[in-house]
């Protein structure tokens, strides 16, 4: 009960200080001088404090690893203004095997954009793994960064404290290339590491899994793009002895259809 | 007239109603055709007393081709030409037919604060369903226009030219003159086209480098040097072709109304001289107009007599306007109007007879952003470190003639950095980055007022460049400004965020104050990789281009990306006043701000 409070003492502290951080951008004008007109009930000159929202599904596909078929989604989703969002992220997959086994990830974010091309984001994660054991759950603090690296790069480094208080951390990156005005090529890896053994998770100090994959979508619409891919995942490190140990295979090909969509 | 409209097929076709005002002088006697003051038929002239209806339409351009809101002014769009004559006084009475809140702004014109009609700053808007009545007295003449203040409403079509016949003669002759208003029309809402650049800030860009560009630019100048150039725009996370933000894959582009096929018209007899008077209603369009086979001669820019100069090309931002002369021969003439980022054009042409049509110019291709305007250091430019906003970095042939540059001394009165003349020095960009709303800062930045701007450098031909414009007369106020304000344009192309200092207005409510009866000198930088058309109402800025007494006064300046152009201005204005980027959705998402100039009985000398 103790630790229960502990963990959200914590994560109310973290998205404080986020909320807190001086925003040079909030800085609103003195009251008009006496000499003005009087100016009750004006409508503002211009709107430029709208709220905007965006709900992105970066990956929606249909993969086939080896012999296996999942459904692998990334989900992400914000609502605000220029300085604050709050997001939503969702990413998991689903596999046809039997009983149907997977990951499901949900993340709930306050966002702050802290320089021009990043927003520093914290708030909570909840991850569930449905195997033949059971359904383990972890809850987590999230404090990460999002936003487009030199190079053009879209990176999204993020760190886990679990409720177990153990760290963990994913890193998520890619990059658009246009090859026509439609049709683009986007490399995109994904790695997950720990800091802390955790034997329900399976995971290991270390980097425990590493994916890597190209896709080719072409933009039907700025919204609606239909896509190809390939990729390939491995787990690492003690995670993968423990993998083969359990008679997983460690490392697979993956081939992917998808629809990339954004409203 | 909407009424009419609606019954004549069910739709307000906009181009032939323009068509029809406009067209009322086709056949009639030289300049009778715009003197008309209003094209409703129901509408005779009553000199400087008028009525305006603004009205929800809907607009189509062909049957069976979209239908789009729209908004117009006496059931056209653009709305009827609005005559005034110098020193009398207008009586405009605005009935708001809309079930929200509107506004006209005189855009050029020296009104009154409470006439000036930016909902917000100068009144309270026109609400729905009520009239408004602006009366102000007539200042000036020339060409010059308005258009609505509210939202998105200019986007829909609120919008009209207002010609000022002068109470002395103008010091050039013509036969004829016809307006060319030049504007754009998208069937997507003003508010979902914010939403998408909001969302995506490059959705409407479909001019991005892709690999075949590399591998041809690879082929011309070498891999190394290809991939080269590529990275330090990646370095930067910024993308040469963000030429426009909204582009002709949605926007459909309007001469007087008339989509590019509807070719609007304008007749001449051969040998007249014909007096063509352009204004940039666009939103968010810099337009490049030319005339194949037809000198121009420029008369007027922003409704301001200057010294002829003789061009084939000139580019026009949203808010300009430029009155040019011609001389057209016995044949048709093209009158074309090619977007900035090439993406889209307006066109319509002049001819001797009904029905004529000349070749449409080939198509030319976009240009892309270069380090200059990004404001990086080019070779032999020496900056210094530390100081304050600003510091000159290198001086150039005009710093010798100005006693004022210097280093400014931290805690020490800043001297005044002068004018910003072309050739003159560049100066440094300080160590206020702007903060989060602001990607990207010139290193370095100069006038380039001798230059014609993206795409244009290697025309072939004469472009009008701002250095060209030189005023008729000198300008009455002749003190040297004794005090300057830098402000910084900027934005964050990103997350489609725009603003000033790297604030938006909503963070910047505080009126930048004037002093009445002050001289003084503003001074813009450019820190984004855009043009921004800069829009002050109240007061002329007076463009220190390097021609002196006789520099040209404008109420809207195209500042270029990376460029630092000064203005001098006189307060005499007492009042709120309005200052913006004509990017209309730059100044919604924020580039805007209030000028104060103190009550006139509490002026210093």
């Amino acid at each position: 009960m103790n630790r229960r409070l502990l963990q959200w003492s914590a994560a109310a502290f973290l998205v404080a200080g986020v909320s807190a951080m001086p925003l040079r951008a909030q800085e609103h004008g003195a009251p008009a001088p006496a000499s003005s007109p009087d100016t009750a009930g004006w409508p503002e000159p211009v709107d430029d404090s709208a709220v905007y929202s965006l709900v992105l599904l970066d990956v929606l596909e249909y993969q086939r690893l080896g012999n296996l078929n999942a459904l692998r989604w990334d989900v992400t989703a914000w609502a605000g203004g220029d300085t604050s969002r709050i997001w939503l992220k969702s990413s998991g997959d689903l596999n046809f095997s039997s009983p149907l086994g997977g990951e499901v990830d949900l993340q709930i974010l306050y966002g702050r954009l802290i320089s021009p091309f990043f927003d520093l984001q914290a708030g909570a994660r909840i991850e569930q793994h449905n195997e033949r054991t059971g359904t383990p759950r972890r809850v987590f603090l999230a404090l990460g960064l999002q936003g487009l690296a030199p190079g053009g790069f879209d990176v999204e480094p993020e760190l886990f404290l679990s409720n177990k208080l153990k760290f963990s951390g994913r890193f998520t990156g890619s990059i658009d290339f246009f090859q026509t005005q439609r049709l683009v090529l986007q490399p995109r890896v994904e790695t997950e590491f720990s800091f802390q053994r955790d034997e329900e998770f399976g995971v290991d100090p270390g980097i425990n899994a590493l994916e890597g994959g190209v896709r080719l979508r072409y933009e039907l619409l700025r919204e609606l793009a239909p896509y190809l891919g390939v990729g390939y995942r491995a787990s690492l490190g003690g995670t993968r002895d423990r993998v083969l140990r359990e008679g997983g295979n460690p490392s697979t090909f993956i081939l992917a259809a998808g629809l990339r969509a954004w409203f | 007239m909407s009424n009419r409209c609606l019954k004549r097929g069910g739709l307000l076709r906009a181009a032939g109603v323009v068509a029809s005002v406009v067209s009322v002088g086709l056949a009639a006697p030289a300049r009778a055709a715009l003197r008309a003051p209003l094209a409703g038929p129901a509408e005779s002239s009553s000199g400087n007393s008028v009525d305006l209806s603004i009205d929800a339409q809907p607009l189509k351009f062909n049957d069976g081709g979209p239908v789009g809101k729209a908004i117009a002014v006496n059931g056209s769009i653009p709305g009827p030409v609005l005559r005034l004559r110098e020193g009398e006084e207008a009586v405009i009475r605005v009935t708001n037919h809309l079930d929200e809140v509107t506004s006209i702004h005189w855009h050029g014109l020296l009104v009154p604060p409470g006439m000036d009609g930016v909902p917000g700053v100068s009144f309270a808007g026109i609400p729905p369903k009520s009239v408004f009545t602006y009366r102000f007295p007539v200042r000036q003449s020339g060409t010059y226009w308005a258009h609505s203040h509210s939202g998105g409403q200019e986007l829909l079509g609120l919008y009209f030219p207002v010609i000022v016949e002068p109470a002395a003669s103008e010091p050039f002759r013509y036969d004829r003159d016809y307006v060319v208003m030049l504007s754009e029309y998208s069937f997507e809402s003003p508010e979902r086209i914010m939403s998408r650049l909001k969302k995506q800030s490059s959705y409407y860009n479909y001019q991005r480098r892709t690999t075949g560009d590399l591998i041809s630019d690879a082929g011309r100048t070498g891999l190394l040097d290809a991939l080269g150039e590529r990275l330090s725009w990646s370095k930067m996370r910024m993308d040469p072709t963000d030429l426009a933000d909204v582009t002709g894959v949605t926007y459909t582009y309007l001469m007087n109304g008339s989509p590019p096929d509807a070719n609007w018209t304008g007749l001449f007899h051969a040998g007249e001289r014909v007096r063509l008077r352009f204004i940039d209603a666009g939103a968010m369009t810099l337009f490049d107009v030319r005339i194949p086979g037809l000198k121009m001669t420029v008369v007027q820019a922003d409704g301001q007599n200057v010294k002829p100069v003789g061009i084939e090309e000139f580019r026009i931002g949203p808010g300009e306007t430029y009155d040019v002369i011609v001389e057209p021969e016995d044949r048709a003439y093209t009158v074309f109007a090619e977007t900035l980022d090439r993406s889209g054009y307006s066109r319509g042409t002049l001819a001797p007879r009904e029905g004529m049509v000349a070749a449409l110019p080939p198509r030319r291709p976009r240009a892309v952003r270069t380090m200059a305007d990004m404001g990086m250091e080019m070779s032999g430019m020496k900056g210094m470190e530390g100081g304050d906003t600003t510091e000159p970095a290198t001086k150039g042939k005009a710093a010798d003639a100005m006693p004022g540059m210097g280093v400014p001394e931290e805690g020490a009165k800043k001297a005044l950095l002068g004018p910003a003349l072309p050739g003159g020095p560049s100066v440094k960009h300080g160590p206020d980055t702007h903060g989060p709303g602001n990607s990207s800062v010139a290193a370095v930045s100069r006038s380039r007022l001798d230059e014609p701007g993206a795409g244009l450098a290697k025309a072939g031909h004469k472009v009008l460049v701002y250095a060209d414009l030189e005023s008729t007369t000198p300008q009455p106020d002749q003190r040297e400004p004794d005090r300057e304000v830098e402000l910084h344009i900027t934005g964050n192309m990103d997350r489609y965020m725009w603003s000033f200092d790297g604030k938006k207005y909503s963070e910047a409510r505080t009126p930048i104050p004037f002093r009445y009866g002050e001289r003084l000198r503003l001074i813009f930088v450019n820190d984004t990789m855009m043009e921004h058309p800069i829009h002050l109402h109240g007061m002329w800025m007076e463009l220190e281009n390097g021609h002196g007494p006789t520099r040209p006064r404008k109420h809207t300046i195209v500042v270029k990306p990376a460029e630092r152009v000064s203005v001098a201005i006189t307060a005499d204005a007492p009042g709120r006043w309005a200052m913006h980027c004509h990017l209309l959705l730059h100044m919604e998402m924020g580039m805007f701000r209030v000028v104060e100039v103190s009550p006139a009985k509490a002026a210093g000398p």
